[in-house]
């Protein structure tokens, strides 16, 4: 029998999560399986076993939790995602009405008025500044942040106070798929305030008749889901659709800044939009890991693990891949970045990943109406999560056109 | 490598074996043995015959098996020939066209459930069968036909004792269908056969505090234009022109010709890569458009999708 390569890397440390990189390459180095020697679970960072492992669903359930806890032995820190947490066929029905819900074609109708509001935003972030003009601004919290709060909250269709709640919810719910560390054990002692103020937003009374909210409970009416299923999947628009969509964003002005090159083409041929956030996902992976646990005896690239060990895929690592990307470290937009498994594959890819692509565009597109160009001002500042790789800071200067 | 893999819609039969009179049953793999898009039970696939006949068949096996589909095909004497075809021709080794799977008839959440058949209707029941069964829910199944030698998967029905009513009209005359209508809200009822039958269900209604019956009609396509083998593909935009070979996908031959498709699970169910039609009648091969989208036809996804027209113009 074949057994993993074991290490004593620790996916979750804080010199891991400040820079990951460099343990990407040795964990994809070590073999197409490794063993991760401090959880005791095992781990894959190549694509080609990532994208195997994140489609197989027979073999690699998410229903015993998609972080480091079994939820076949350890009780969840909340109800599970209907989502997320859940396979065939549990997951067939929730899954379905979200995925009509946030398809492409029904999305459209936001599209016109994103892009108004993300003029909007550009237009105050950039503080009045006139052509030729130069603003020095933040593209996190004066961008990043700014815009997914402004029209998300709206179109899923909660209240407007205590959207200060939504970032802090997120960023603990993607924390607690890491283990116990600091960055759940501290965050946890003040959370439930936020976790009762998540909870209120997605009871039927307490959402416009218009938002994804409402429609989700319409569902219900309809009998595609049951009343009690209903919160926790508007629950899950609202764990999962804010700070991931914030790091995104953030992560399509990191690549341009950083590569002004790729900024003057985009300048040059819009129609390179969609593929230039669809890059900058691709090489900032704002989700960076997710956990399957194995059903039965599953072989991944000849390594046999037996039942209810997790699985550790490195989404960041496979999006990185050598094997499957040439020059993988650069933001090229002659790449084609179709494959990439930011969004996940297979059953549980993000149901959200339209509307991820629709904010992003919009931000992006407003821009380029605006902005020449972009260059850090100053070395950006990540913000740690166990599970999401984005920025506290990223100071940028910005010469208007 | 996941973006070109599976980019044939084509599926080989690799067993056929008879279930009932008149009634095959055939497993359908891709000729690479990869993963079959995912399915739920209630779930159909368009297959393509060599013809130009695209005929609906539901997915009766089990999704847990990830790499073959399995349908039931009854001759169908007075139709136009697409089931002829399967049972005259479809032996293992033959190729067929395929599109989706897609699902009009999913199963609810529910506490119990009504199953009634009517002939080879019993084909989209069989998973949700077996799934009321994996959830250790009630569910009852009423089986209609005019024969018992007609009835697809008896034996396999009958072991469950009696939640199996089977009605033989030969042996016991019409059924009082009304009869089964159930009192309890809580009774789902799923009804897939002829017309006939399916008129009368859905003439129940819903039951005061339930839902109205789930019925799966295959509404038959008259006149529609066969799917081209190859055909042309115009990216307007950007003006440039492909041909789409017969065994690749319009993503392929677009990126062939220097024009590149954003797409994301290759396989016609993620969305990525949904796309403005401007000319043409496409063929439609993928899993999310429902009935109305199709007949609209504004929008494809070209990762699996095709064309009836000799050219295809998109917006892109």
């Amino acid at each position: 029998m074949i057994t993993a390569a074991a290490t004593d890397i620790d996916p979750f440390s804080i010199e891991f999560l400040a820079d990951p990189l460099p343990f990407h390459e040795r964990l994809r180095e070590l073999g197409p399986v490794v063993y991760l020697e401090k959880y005791d679970v095992h781990a894959v960072a190549r694509y080609d076993e990532v994208h195997r492992s994140l489609t197989d669903w027979q073999s690699l359930q998410s229903g015993a939790g998609v972080g480091l806890s079994n939820f076949l032995r350890e009780k969840p820190w909340r109800p599970p995602s209907l989502l997320l947490e859940a396979d065939p066929p549990r997951h067939d029905a929730p899954r379905a009405v979200l995925q009509n819900l946030l398809s492409p074609r029904r999305l459209r109708v936001l599209e016109a008025h994103w892009q108004a509001d993300a003029a909007d935003v550009v237009a105050t972030a950039l503080d009045g500044a006139g052509p030729g003009g130069t603003v020095e601004l933040d593209a996190v919290t004066d961008l990043a942040e700014v815009f997914p709060l402004r029209v998300f909250p709206d179109a899923v269709g909660i209240g407007k106070s205590g959207r200060e709640h939504l970032l802090p919810y997120g960023d603990f719910a993607f924390n607690a798929f890491g283990p116990q560390n600091a960055l759940v054990t501290e965050p946890a002692k003040t959370i439930g305030p936020t976790t009762a103020w998540i909870g209120e937003q997605c009871l039927r009374e307490n959402l416009t008749p218009d938002g994804f909210g409402a429609q989700i409970w319409a569902a219900a009416d309809r009998g595609d889901i049951t009343e009690a299923q209903a919160p926790l999947i508007v629950r899950s628009l609202l764990t999962a659709g804010v700070d991931t969509t914030v790091t995104g964003i953030a992560a399509v002005v990191h690549a341009v800044a950083t590569h002004p090159d790729q900024w003057e083409r985009l300048r040059a041929d819009r129609s390179l939009l969609p593929r230039a956030f669809e890059e900058a996902v691709r090489l900032e992976s704002p989700v960076q890991t997710f956990f399957r646990t194995t059903t039965t005896d599953t072989t991944i690239a000849d390594v046999t693990l037996p039942p209810e060990r997790k699985v550790l895929m490195f989404l960041g690592a496979a999006n990185r891949d050598p094997r499957r990307w040439e020059d993988p470290d650069r933001f090229d937009l002659s790449r084609d970045p179709s494959g990439h498994v930011a969004f996940g594959m297979g059953l549980h890819q993000c149901v959200g990943q339209h509307i991820a692509r629709l904010e992003a565009t919009a931000v992006l597109g407003a821009l380029l109406d605006r902005v020449a160009s972009v260059e850090l001002v100053d070395t950006p500042r990540r913000h740690l999560n166990n599970t999401l790789r984005g920025w506290e800071s990223m100071p940028v200067r910005m010469t208007l056109a | 490598m996941s973006t070109t893999r599976n980019d044939r819609g084509i599926l080989v039969v690799t067993a056929r074996r008879d279930v009932a009179a008149d009634v095959v049953e055939l497993t359908l793999v891709r000729p690479d043995g990869s993963r079959l898009p995912d399915w739920a039970p209630g779930a159909h696939i368009d297959v393509v015959l060599p013809t130009g006949l695209t005929r609906q068949y539901s997915l009766c096996g089990d999704r847990w098996d990830a790499a073959s589909y399995r349908i039931a095909v009854q001759r169908e004497p007075d139709g136009r020939g697409g089931s002829s075809w399967l049972h005259d021709h479809g032996v293992p080794g033959v190729t067929l066209g395929f599109g989706g799977p897609r699902n009009n008839f999913r199963l609810a959440p529910a506490e119990d459930h009504l199953f009634i058949a009517g002939g080879i209707g019993i084909t989209p029941l069989l998973p949700m069968i077996r799934q009321a069964e994996l959830l250790d829910l009630p569910w009852r199944l009423l089986y209609l036909g005019r024969r018992r030698d007609r009835l697809a998967y008896l034996d396999e029905l009958t072991a469950h004792g009696d939640r199996v009513t089977v009605h033989c009209a030969d042996e016991l005359g019409r059924a009082e269908l009304d009869a089964w209508r159930p009192s309890d809200p809580r009774t789902r009822v799923y009804a897939c056969g002829p017309e006939r039958l399916l008129d009368a269900v859905a003439a129940w209604g819903a039951v005061p505090g339930g839902f109205a019956p789930r019925i799966e009609r295959f509404s038959a396509t008259t006149g529609e234009t066969p799917p081209a083998t190859t055909f042309d593909v115009v990216a307007a935009r950007s003006g440039v022109t492909a041909t789409v070979a017969e065994d690749e996908s319009i993503v392929t031959a677009l990126r062939r010709a220097g024009v590149d498709v954003i797409t994301s699970c290759a396989q016609g169910v993620c969305g990525t890569c949904e796309t403005d039609v401007l000319e043409g009648r496409p063929d439609h091969r993928d899993s999310l458009l429902d009935d109305a989208e199709r007949a609209a036809s504004r929008c494809l996804f070209p990762c699996v999708s095709r064309s009836r027209d000799p050219r295809l113009v998109l917006d892109l």
